[in-house]
C-alpha cells in the first residue's frame, strides 16, 4: 500500500465578481497515492482547472484542507509555497507557458534558477537528462517559435521534470494539440507514471482518460464520479494504431 | 548563490528583449542628455552674457574728492586737493576687494603733429587702467611701471586722435606728437570704442604715465580721482565700504565730520547685471525642470509599461518556484543596469552634443557638473523606481492571478 501524497477535504473556492460570488469548488475531498495516474475530467466552468491550480498551490482554496505530504499548505507562507512548487511539483500548461527568445535548454533550467542548492553544472547537466527524457536533445537550441506545439510541450514537461518533481499536475496539456502528437505527449507521461511519479491530468477529452488509471469527474463544483480505470490503454500501443502520416 | 543566479536572469532577460531594453534606455539616455546639453546652453548663454555686461566694466569704482563749502560755497570738486597719492597706496595696500587700481589725473590740451593739431584731454594713469576699462590695443604696447617711476613722455592715442593728427594713415606707433607743447612718444594705439551711454567720444583721448602727466602738463601733486576695478559686480558694494573706511581712517576724519570724498560703484549697470543673472538662473531652473520632467514621464511610461507586459511571464516565474523576493530583485537588477547604462551613455551623449554645439553651430556653452549630476541622479531614480514598483505589484500577485494576465 503506497503512500497519501495529496489530501483533500471538503475544498471550496469562491471568487467574488462584482456583486456576484461564484462557487467554482464547492466541497470536495479525495485523497491521491504516490504513483497514481489520475485525470479530473469534466466539462468547462466544472471547476477542474480551478482544482489543479489550488493542487499546484498557484491558487488559495477559499475554506477546506489541502496537505501533501501531511503537511497543510494553508500554514505555509508565500516563501515556502514558492519552494514547494520548486521542489515537489511540476507544472504545465496547456498554453506551454514558455520563456519567448529562450532557448529550449535554458527554458528546462529555469526552475533550477530558484533553487540555490543546485550549482551551475548540476544544473546544465540535469536539464540534459530532462531534455533527453522528451527526445529533444537535437533541439536543444531552438527557441520556442521554432519549435512546433508537440515539441513546446515536451519542452514544458522538461522543464516540469527537472526538479525532480514528486508530482506533475497538467493543465489541458494535450489541448492544443491533434491527436497524434497527444498520444506522443500521453505515451511521455505513462512513462513518467512508470518511473513512479504521480501525475494529475485535467482533460475533458474521455480518450485522454482512458490513458489513466484512475479519473474524477468534476461538474459545477462537485465531484460527479471517481472511480479505477478497469482498462488502461497504452499510449504508445495507441499510437501506432494511428494512420501513418504523409511526410 | 542566489543573488548570482538573479543577476545571471536579469542579465538573460536584458539581452533577450533589446528592442524594449534600448527603448527604455532611450528614454533615460533622451533625458539625462537634454538636460545636460540645455542647461551647457543656458550657463554659456549666461556667461557670455556676463561677459558682456562685465565689459562694459560694470565692476568699477570711482573715487573722487569730496567737495568742500568755503563760506557757504561749494565748491567744484576739481579746486579739491584732498585726494593724494599717499591715499592711493593707502588703498592698493589695504583693500582685498579690489583687482585693479590706478590714480587718474586729466588735463585738456592740443594735440600737435606737424601742422596737424586736434583738441583732445590726455589721462594721467597707470598700466593696469587697460584692465579696469576693460580696453584692448589695437598696436604697439602699454607703457611699464619703469616709465611711469621715471615720468617717461611715451602716450597711447584713440582712434578719433589718430584719425585728427594722421590724416594721411600713416602709423603712428613710434611717431612724435606734441601735447601742449609737451612732446610724447606714441607706443600704442587703443582699441575703439565708441561714444558712451552719454554720448562721450571715448576714442578722443590720450593715456600718459600719471606721473607725467602731473610734473609736466598740470604741474600738480594731488589726484583728480582714482579708479579701481572690484573683484566681481557682486563684490563692488563692499568695495565701496571698504575704501571709503580707508580713505576716513586715511584723512583722520573724526565720527562725525562727513566724507571728503565720494566712492561711487557702476549702479545701475550692476543692477542691471544681477536681475540678468537672475532671470537666466530662473529661466535655466525652469527649462532644466521641464526636460527633467518629460524625461521622467518617459521612463515612468516605458518601465511601468515593460514590467505590466511580463506580468504573465512573472506568473510562470513563480509557478516555476521563483519567490516573490525573487521577482523583485530580478527586476530591480534589470531596472538598475538599464538605469545605470542609459544614465551614463545620457551623459556621454550629453556632452558630445554639448561640444558639437559649441564647435559646429559657435554657440557658447558650459556643462555644470550640477545638471550632470542632477539629471543622472533623477533619471535612474526615477528608471529604477517604476521598474521596482510595478514588479512589487505584480511579486504581490497570486501566481495565477499573474500568469492569467492578458
Amino acid at each position: 500500500m503506497s503512500k497519501e501524497i495529496i489530501r483533500i477535504e471538503d475544498l471550496t473556492r469562491e471568487f467574488t465578481m462584482g456583486a456576484e460570488t461564484v462557487r467554482a469548488l464547492r466541497g470536495i475531498s479525495f485523497t491521491i497515492k504516490e504513483g497514481e495516474f489520475v485525470t479530473i475530467m469534466g466539462s468547462s466552468g466544472s471547476g477542474k482547472s480551478t482544482l489543479l491550480n489550488i493542487l499546484g498551490c498557484l491558487d488559495q482554496p477559499t475554506a477546506g484542507v489541502y496537505e501533501i505530504d501531511g503537511v497543510k499548505m494553508k500554514d505555509l507562507s508565500r516563501n515556502q509555497l514558492a519552494t514547494i512548487r520548486n521542489e515537489k511539483i511540476g507544472f504545465i500548461f496547456q498554453s506551454y507557458n514558455l520563456l519567448a527568445r529562450t532557448s529550449a535548454l535554458e527554458n528546462i533550467e529555469l526552475p533550477l534558477f530558484y533553487n540555490s542548492k543546485v550549482s551551475s553544472e548540476e544544473r546544465r547537466d540535469r536539464a540534459l537528462k530532462a531534455i533527453e527524457m522528451v527526445s529533444l536533445t537535437d533541439r536543444m537550441e531552438h527557441t520556442p517559435s521554432e519549435l512546433s506545439g508537440g515539441q513546446q510541450q515536451r519542452v514544458a514537461i522538461a522543464r516540469s521534470l527537472v526538479n525532480n518533481p514528486v508530482m506533475i499536475l497538467a493543465d489541458e496539456a494535450t489541448g492544443n494539440l491533434d491527436t497524434r502528437t497527444a498520444y506522443e505527449i500521453m505515451t511521455i507521461f505513462q512513462e513518467l507514471n512508470k518511473q513512479g511519479i504521480t501525475i494529475i491530468f485535467v482533460t475533458h477529452e474521455p480518450d485522454i482518460a482512458a490513458f489513466s488509471n484512475r479519473t474524477i469527474v468534476l461538474r459545477d463544483g462537485n465531484i460527479i464520479q471517481d472511480y479505477q480505470n478497469p482498462k488502461i490503454l497504452s499510449a504508445a500501443e495507441e499510437l501506432a494504431k494511428l494512420p501513418k502520416q504523409d511526410d | 548563490m542566489r543573488l548570482l543566479n538573479l543577476l545571471k536572469i536579469a542579465f538573460k532577460a536584458i539581452i533577450l528583449n533589446k528592442t524594449r531594453t534600448l527603448l527604455t534606455m532611450l528614454g533615460i539616455i533622451i533625458g539625462v542628455a537634454s538636460v545636460i546639453a540645455m542647461l551647457a546652453i543656458g550657463e554659456g548663454s549666461k556667461e557670455s552674457i556676463r561677459t558682456t555686461i562685465s565689459a562694459m566694466g560694470s565692476n568699477m569704482i570711482t573715487i573722487r574728492p569730496g567737495s568742500d563749502v568755503r563760506g557757504g560755497v561749494r565748491q567744484e570738486r576739481s579746486a579739491m586737493e584732498t585726494l593724494t597719492l599717499n591715499d592711493y597706496y593707502a588703498i592698493k595696500e589695504q583693500a582685498n576687494l579690489l583687482t585693479y587700481i590706478t590714480p587718474l589725473v586729466n588735463g585738456g590740451g592740443q594735440v600737435i603733429n606737424g601742422s596737424n593739431n586736434w583738441p583732445s584731454t590726455i589721462y594721467g594713469v597707470n598700466p593696469t587702467y587697460l584692465k579696469i576699462k576693460i580696453t584692448e590695443l589695437q598696436s604697439g604696447s602699454m607703457f611699464t611701471d619703469a616709465e611711469v617711476q621715471s615720468a617717461a613722455k611715451v602716450a597711447l592715442i584713440g582712434q578719433t586722435v589718430v584719425d585728427n593728427v594722421f590724416p594721411d594713415g600713416q602709423d603712428p606707433v613710434g611717431q612724435m606728437i606734441r601735447f601742449n607743447n609737451i612732446p610724447f612718444k606714441i607706443i600704442g594705439i587703443l582699441e575703439e570704442k565708441g561714444e558712451n551711454t552719454f554720448g562721450q567720444d571715448q576714442d578722443d583721448v590720450v593715456i600718459a604715465p600719471y606721473t607725467t602727466v602731473q610734473k609736466r602738463i598740470l604741474a600738480i601733486d594731488h589726484l583728480e580721482s582714482i579708479i579701481a576695478s572690484a573683484i566681481s559686480e557682486d563684490d563692488a558694494p563692499e568695495a565701496v565700504t571698504q575704501v571709503s573706511e580707508i580713505l576716513r581712517k586715511q584723512h583722520k576724519l573724526t565720527e562725525t565730520e562727513e566724507d571728503d570724498f565720494h566712492v561711487r560703484s557702476m549702479e545701475e549697470l550692476i543692477s542691471t547685471f544681477s536681475s540678468t543673472s537672475e532671470m537666466l538662473t530662473i529661466l535655466l531652473v525652469a527649462v532644466a525642470s521641464i526636460s527633467l520632467l518629460i524625461g521622467g514621464i518617459g521612463i515612468m511610461n516605458i518601465m511601468y509599461v515593460s514590467v505590466k507586459e511580463r506580468t504573465k511571464e512573472i506568473g510562470l516565474r513563480m509557478a516555476v518556484g521563483g519567490k516573490g523576493s525573487d521577482i523583485l530583485m530580478q527586476f530591480l537588477i534589470e531596472a538598475i543596469l538599464i538605469s545605470i547604462t542609459g544614465g551614463i551613455l545620457g551623459v556621454l551623449l550629453g556632452l558630445s552634443s554639448t561640444v558639437f554645439i559649441e564647435k559646429f553651430l559657435n554657440w557658447p556653452t558650459s556643462i555644470a557638473l550640477y545638471s550632470i549630476i542632477i539629471s543622472f541622479a533623477v533619471c535612474a531614480i526615477t528608471g529604477i523606481f517604476f521598474g521596482w514598483y510595478p514588479a512589487k505589484k505584480a511579486a504581490a500577485l497570486d501566481p495565477i492571478t499573474a500568469l492569467r494576465y492578458e
